[in-house]
């Protein structure tokens, strides 16, 4: 693994990884608490990010339902604390439990297609998600609800925004580091060889199901942890979390950043929530304009900002890949001539 | 006690009968090859024995048991490998990682989370035996999308070998090589003979008389005869329907 | 629970039901022929609603509304098929979700832009404005008249599928589309136009919805993932399936919100029952597409039977 520290978009996340240890102190001292939140922000988006990355980048799993696991996230803080439980591991064991089952659930359901159907289906059921919580009156329905007690760990509390920033850092370098491993590890070659080449998986004696729906688990719970801090961070929860928009936005910063890269996700949250706030400072319409973007990003298909740094670096022409540069979007599986 | 055999299968697509009660009974470390005319229902036979299509009717035992209904990654994890006639690989990965994760799949599961698939040393040596059989050890590092068609092939080979095969379906290993290419790929199959039983499906004639064991006829989904190479070459019905439209050499 | 409560409730499933098929059948075709996802066919619905709104205010005529809407999503498609989605059809349905995924949040934002964030209304046409008896039942013209319009156009379409040269084009193209250009035909001209099509009937939808509902910004989206479920149940590419899974979505989610509720209390407490009856309903559809999928992955009626 030492011949990639120095890849520039190796680099690159090192320095926003030390840039973001720094926030707090110098929040602190330009006195504007505003970055604190703005920044943990980001890094919770970069890991529900990460975790999406872990089923479309490297699964090729299409998943536009991704935002439930977030809510759900939530949630499994809301509902506990608004019945009088603070205790941060109870919420956090609800919150994996209910994800896992979830996950596992729908998972094994979408996975009896692929294609166009997976797309819609995990999109069909995000809504399913959206609509019980909005039934859910006693905890605030379509409004949502406040968090009533934030989640206590060991005494320290999450709902600290020092707190919930610094736990944040954390579980974001654990992950960047895990999903770096995990890349090159016996179960993301098997996933990352599903997504290029199903049939051979199986023919070579991998059933590529099952490590597609375990992929699929891991990330939605992952996606959970990251909502259980976002409920923290926002003292609130609400069914919007679970829209297929969020989910849609998650999308877009993990293509942002390089899909399958193990730093996009990091960088795409940066850029797509940076963008988000720069584009609002210039004009109320912000959304037309991010959306135009969007549509162009769709339609050029880059390799994404990791891959644009890796190819600067590589000298070689953009039709050579590297080894690591993020795939061309040619490789998430597409139904090969039949019918979806 | 057989390696691999086949009783009376059947495949139909709607009322068009493709695989006609096919019985085969190959011997361990046979190389036994399948010849036909084009549409003859080579590859659907094969699809069969490999499981990735389901029979009608009739039943496969590996090596005395039955696998009649298991899929195709049960079958490769009891030693039962086949390559493809076109050419299925891992287009990104490097030649080693393809080789490598077909190592593995064979052996054991992939739910290993932290440590690098390229570390396992036993891995690393099942594959790069397969390689080196293969020819392709210079190659190792290359992604597999940029390998040139004929080692493309010998990738497609080298993955079937790296997963300690007991038997190995090959289905038209040699199609659209040069003839030097052919070549060594018949001189690695003629070393791999007797370690393993292989059945091989092919075109090219020079190639399966100068391997073969036994040879069997199908057309139209009927196996018409099984025999020697001497015996094939003598056959008259064999002789009109397929291989009177090509001269072979003895 | 009487006949009449139950037989109202019918027809307004049929009518939900006509309504998701006009979304469906465009959506499906472009699916299953272009293999192409588009989430922005909740949006050609709602620019449909909104350019009738423009038009009515100009005019006072209901007529010139809807050719307005559908006009205008003709055009819209068109133009969207030509500049944008045409460049998409050989690549990954990532980057299908991605780019319609943006034009959803343009479209949104620049209704608000155009039109403004408040809601705009289409009043029903005077001559509808009445109700029919239809086997002892009054019910209103309009939603019957919306009925009628879809079934005209459900069987307008089965014409066009199955008597038509293009028709016959369009079905070969869902079940093998590389094959339908190498048989020579202007495929580029052939997907545009059946965009432009699909785009056409979602205008119209919107057209004939927006009286029943207000017009407003993202209107579009709740809609077009109903409809997504429809084309799940129906089987993609299928515009038979769309028919029937549309009818089978629309009556089951309708009388399942009517009654479900009023079941629940039967058998469970009144606060359990105003808690999950309602959430329930809305679930109702998404456990049908669930077990469908579980049962039929390919959808009731699948493209290449009809």
């Amino acid at each position: 693994m030492s011949h990639t520290v120095f890849k520039p978009a190796t680099l690159v996340t090192l320095l926003v990884l030390a840039v973001l240890a720094c926030v707090p102190l110098a929040a602190h001292l330009a006195d504007q608490p505003f970055y604190l939140a703005f920044f943990a922000r980001i890094m919770i988006y970069a890991i529900a990010a990460s975790a999406l990355n872990l089923a479309l980048g490297y699964g090729g799993l299409v998943s536009l339902g991704h935002a439930l696991f977030l809510g759900i996230g939530a949630y499994s803080v809301a509902i506990p604390a608004f019945h009088g439980i603070d205790n941060g591991w109870l919420h956090l064991l609800c919150c994996v439990v209910v994800c896992g089952v979830v996950g596992l659930v729908t998972g094994a359901v979408s996975l009896r297609t692929t294609g166009i159907g997976f797309i819609m289906i995990t999109l069909a059921f995000a809504q399913m998600g959206y609509f019980v919580f909005v039934s859910l009156k006693q905890y605030g329905g379509d409004d949502g609800t406040t968090i009533a007690a934030t989640s206590k760990f060991f005494g320290a509390d999450l709902g600290q925004a020092g707190t919930v920033y610094w736990v944040a850092l954390v579980l974001l370098v654990l992950v960047l580091w895990w999903m770096a491993r995990l890349r090159v590890a016996p179960f993301g070659m098997v996933l990352r060889g599903a997504r290029q080449n199903p049939r051979r998986i199986n023919a070579i004696g991998l059933r590529s199901v099952r490590y597609q729906l375990a992929a699929y688990v891991l990330s939605a719970v992952l996606c959970g942890v990251a909502g259980m801090l976002l409920a923290n961070l926002t003292g609130f929860a609400s069914p919007s979390t679970m829209t297929w928009m969020i989910s849609g936005d998650l999308i877009v910063m993990i293509v942002l950043g390089g899909i399958g890269t193990v730093f996009g996700p990091l960088l795409g949250a940066l850029a797509f929530l940076g963008l988000e706030e720069v584009l609002k400072m210039v004009t109320e319409y912000w959304m037309a304009v991010f959306g135009l973007a969007i549509v162009l990003i769709g339609v050029l298909g880059k390799a994404g900002i990791a891959g644009l740094l890796d190819g600067l670096a590589s000298r070689r022409p953009a039709s050579a890949p590297a080894k690591r540069a993020a795939p061309a979007a040619v490789t998430i599986s597409k139904p090969v001539g039949e019918q979806a | 006690m057989s390696a691999l055999q086949t009783t009376g299968l059947v495949k139909r697509y709607g009322g068009i009968l493709v695989t006609d009660n096919v019985s085969l009974d190959i011997r361990p470390g046979e190389l036994h090859a399948i010849i036909g005319p084009n549409g003859a229902g080579k590859s659907t036979l094969i699809n069969q024995l490999s499981g990735e299509l389901v029979s009608n009717s009739g039943g496969v035992a590996f090596h005395g048991e039955d696998i009649t209904s298991l899929r195709i990654d049960q079958r490769a994890r009891r030693g039962l490998l086949r390559s493809y006639q076109i050419t299925s690989i891992f287009e990104q990965f490097t030649v080693r990682e393809n080789v490598t994760l077909a190592a593995l799949g064979a052996r054991e599961h992939g739910f290993r989370f932290w440590q690098p698939l390229l570390g396992r040393a036993d891995l690393a040596h099942q594959a790069d035996e397969a390689l080196t059989a293969c020819g392709l050890a210079d190659h190792a590092q290359a992604p597999a999308g940029d390998l040139a068609y004929g080692q493309r092939r010998q990738l497609e080979l080298a993955m079937a070998l790296a997963a300690q095969p007991k038997f190995l379906l090959l289905d038209e290993p040699m199609a659209g090589m040069s003839v030097q290419e052919s070549q060594a790929v018949v001189a690695m199959l003629a070393g791999l003979k007797g370690k393993y039983a292989i059945l091989l499906i092919e075109h090219d004639m020079d190639a399966v008389f100068a391997l073969a064991d036994r040879i069997s006829v199908l057309v139209y989904g009927k196996v018409i005869f099984t025999g020697t190479p001497d015996e094939i070459r003598a056959h008259p019905e064999v002789k009109t329907v397929y291989l009177g439209e090509e001269g072979i050499e003895a | 629970m009487t006949m009449s409560l139950l037989f109202t409730q019918l027809l307004n499933g049929l009518q939900l039901g006509v309504l998701l098929f006009l979304l469906a059948a465009g959506l499906t075709l472009v699916f299953g022929i272009m293999s192409f996802v588009n989430l922005a066919h909740g949006s050609l619905y709602m620019l449909g609603a909104y350019f009738a709104a423009s038009a009515y205010a100009y005019t006072e005529s209901f007529g010139l509304a809807l050719l307005a809407g559908v006009g205008g999503c003709v055009v819209l498609g068109f133009l969207l098929e030509r500049l944008a989605i045409s460049r998409l059809y050989r690549r990954d349905h990532l980057d299908h979700v991605l780019t319609t995924f943006g034009m959803v949040l343009f479209f949104n934002e620049l209704v608000r832009i155009v039109w403004g964030p408040q809601p705009y209304f289409l009043p029903v046409p005077a001559f509808l404005e009445n109700t029919v008896d239809l086997l002892g039942i009054s019910y209103p013209s309009y939603r019957f008249a919306i009925i009628v319009v879809g079934l005209l156009v459900a069987f307008g379409a089965h014409l066009l599928m199955h008597k038509t040269r293009l028709g016959m084009l369009i079905r070969a193209g869902a079940v093998n589309p590389a094959m339908v250009g190498a048989l020579g035909v202007d495929i580029k001209l052939l997907n545009a136009l059946l965009f432009a099509l699909g785009a056409a009937l979602a205008g119209l939808a919107g057209v004939m919805a927006a009286p029943i509902l207000s017009i407003q910004s993202g209107m579009g989206e709740p809609v077009l993932i109903t409809t997504l479920v429809v084309i799940v149940i129906g089987g993609i590419g299928s515009i038979s399936g769309a028919f029937y899974a549309a009818l089978i979505v629309g009556v089951a989610d309708t009388l399942g919100r009517a009654f479900l509720p009023t079941l629940l209390r039967e058998v469970a407490s009144r606060e359990v029952a105003n808690a999950a009856g309602p959430a329930l309903a809305s679930m109702l559809v998404y456990v049908l597409m669930a077990l469908v999928l579980a049962v039929r992955p390919q959808g009731l009626f699948p493209a290449g039977r009809s």
